[in-house]
């Protein structure tokens, strides 16, 4: 199966790439926009029991490698195969 | 005292301070590879800046779980010394020795400068050769180094007084401007609760000779080596 994980700056703290981006954005006429954060995400392909059992492994990568809690906030999702 | 240097893939200033800590200082110093488990009796182990691992994932993220690290980390626990210089730093907050995390400089620019440091406590091994407050010169060259933490955090940092090092102006004060990658509470290095363990984003090995204008450093080091100079087991009361 495989594993969607997306790793963004958390909310609390501003993200000067992001903020970079939505300026840009802004220049290049996109009123629309009023907030960007940038982060990063990752594919993950896995076996496990389940799909249960899958995000749960994803979720302790994410806690031990993928994300520094610190700084940044992590959404996972599963994607049937 | 007896020195090591962890070398990483892409660590580019070793060698920097293995001559500081060897022929300025003339002091023991040997390279440490960061696939081996064995700090070969060193009592200060140096984490030195560079790209370890190109900065995958996050500066410092893949080099913290390196074998040598999980030595660094037992050597930190038992009380011995560890510096992390820039990268070295971001190793150190990633590998959980010290507490926060880097971000990307607010102004998004690779900052390579002099920058000037206050002194917060001269009562550790690492800057007892400085005064309390004493500001000090020291180059930078970073592209992620403003320090993070939550707000609890950086309160608990200030109480109990691991931060070392604040970016400031000339004369000493806190001033945006001076903090040129945008460091919550302008801090440009911290300690653990031991202090045992430090790590900053400048570099004192880049200015410990007169031949390179400036020696703002070289008591960083000598304090190490004023402390070494007692008996281990007497200055930190732990083991190795």
């Amino acid at each position: 199966m495989r594993a969607k994980v997306t790793v963004y700056p958390r909310r609390e703290i501003l993200d000067p790439q992001g903020k970079a981006i939505s300026d840009a954005l802004q220049r290049l006429g996109f009123s629309q926009v009023s907030d960007v954060r940038a982060g990063k995400s990752f594919e993950i392909e896995l076996t496990a029991a389940d799909a249960a059992a899958g995000e749960q492994a994803v979720r302790q990568m994410c806690q031990k490698l993928l994300v520094n809690p610190v700084v940044e906030d992590f959404a996972v999702e599963m994607v049937a195969p | 005292m007896r020195c090591g240097v962890v070398v990483f893939p892409g660590s580019n200033c070793d060698h920097d301070v293995y001559h500081v800590l060897k022929h300025v200082l003339e002091q023991e110093a040997i390279f440490l590879w960061h696939q081996d488990t064995s700090l070969k009796g060193c009592e200060l182990i140096v984490l030195p800046g560079g790209w370890s691992y190109g900065d995958y994932l996050r500066g410092g993220a893949l080099a913290a779980l390196s074998p040598m690290m999980a030595a660094v980390k037992r050597h930190a626990e038992a009380g011995g010394l560890v510096l992390g210089i820039c990268n070295g730093f971001q190793v150190l907050l990633e590998a959980g020795l010290l507490p926060g995390a880097m971000r990307r400089n607010a102004r998004l620019r690779f900052e390579c400068r002099d920058v000037f440091l206050r002194v917060e406590r001269n009562d550790l091994p690492f800057t007892r050769s400085y005064r309390q407050g004493q500001v000090i010169r020291m180059p930078i060259a970073h592209g992620e180094g403003n320090y993070e933490n939550t707000a609890s955090e950086l309160d608990r940092l200030e109480e109990q007084r691991e931060v070392v090092f604040r970016y400031v102006s000339p004369q000493g004060d806190l001033d945006p401007e001076f903090n040129f990658n945008g460091s919550a509470r302008a801090i440009g290095g911290v300690c653990n609760a031991r202090g045992n363990v430090l790590g900053l984003m400048p570099h004192p090995e880049r200015c410990t000779e007169e031949v390179l204008g400036n020696t703002d450093g070289l008591a960083l080091f000598q304090g190490l080596l004023s402390v070494a100079a007692r008996p281990f087991q007497a200055a930190y009361g732990g083991g190795r």
